[in-house]
């Protein structure tokens, strides 16, 4: 799940070498994903309203739910 | 990405060889004047040699298929891309085994990995593409399922004289069912809420 985030914020973004996905696997299957970019590059992981976010989190979801576990996406 | 330092006497004649050695022609590359190099003083005294970095552009259908493949192998999936391209268009239809989790319920997953694909293949590229995917036939199956629906619950209508609400769609679903109720004059359709949560009504006509 983490190459996942780091693939599509990679392919996204304008300073690939700036991207750090942490991930932190808690209680219940849960898995903690935090997703870093440069500033500049925020706008192209969130997108207008959130869309590309939401869409990033699409992906991330099905992927956890492949593995029986729940993913939580957050942009720091 | 195929990548290239070059130097030469001028800016030109770098380019030049770079193309030669690449083989392929100047639309296909970018390039970027790393040092503009200088004549120097009667062409002895401080003179340097040019210098850029020369990359071969990617097609739009490479870049496409390699992030497909990229993002699909880190979901532990193994696909197929087959790929059309017509007028500004590219689609592509993923195909292999267990590929319900890269649908989602109701395509879900599939709306969000074409709306990524499109920014990705369409970043940093004037030419604007379209990109359509589509998994193992899932959006024709998806469309004849509507159709169907479409035409159960108009018939439903008209024998019990009340309107019906579908559950929310996004606009492509919605429109394949006002198309296909379009040409009935005992039921219409109109859609009310707010986006993503915007259903369809199927009304009697008096």
């Amino acid at each position: 799940m983490k190459e996942l985030v780091e693939i599509l914020a990679k392919a996204l973004v304008d300073k690939p070498e700036n991207v750090n996905v942490k991930m932190v696997e808690k209680e219940n299957n849960v898995v903690l994903l935090e997703l870093r970019v440069a500033p500049e590059d925020m706008g192209k992981v969130i997108g207008k309203q959130g869309r590309i976010a939401k869409a990033i989190r699409s992906l991330v979801k099905a992927a956890a739910v492949k593995q029986g576990k729940k993913a939580i996406l957050e942009i720091v | 990405m195929k990548e290239l330092e070059v130097s030469g006497r001028t800016v030109e004649d770098a380019l030049r060889s770079a193309l030669l050695r690449l083989g392929v022609s100047r639309e296909e590359v970018d390039y970027e004047v790393i040092d503009e190099g200088s004549k120097g003083l009667f062409g002895i005294f401080g003179a340097r040699t040019a210098k850029i970095r020369v990359v071969v552009k990617q097609n739009p259908v490479d870049k496409l298929v390699k992030f497909l493949k990229e993002v699909t192998i880190a979901m532990g999936l193994l696909i197929d891309v087959e790929v059309s391209v017509k007028e500004g268009t590219i689609s592509a239809n993923i195909k292999g085994e267990n590929l319900g989790v890269l649908i989602g319920r109701r395509g879900e997953t599939l709306d969000a990995l074409q709306y990524l694909s499109n920014l990705v293949v369409n970043k940093n590229s004037e030419a604007k593409q379209k990109i359509i995917l589509d998994i193992e036939g899932y959006r024709n199956r998806r469309k004849n399922t509507l159709q169907k629906l479409a035409l159960r619950l108009a018939d439903k209508v008209r024998k019990q004289g009340k309107s019906i609400v579908l559950e929310p769609m996004n606009a492509q679903e919605r429109r394949v069912i006002h198309t296909t109720l379009q040409s009935r004059d005992d039921i219409y359709t109109f859609s009310e809420g707010e986006e993503p949560y915007r259903k369809i009504v199927i009304a009697p006509k008096k």
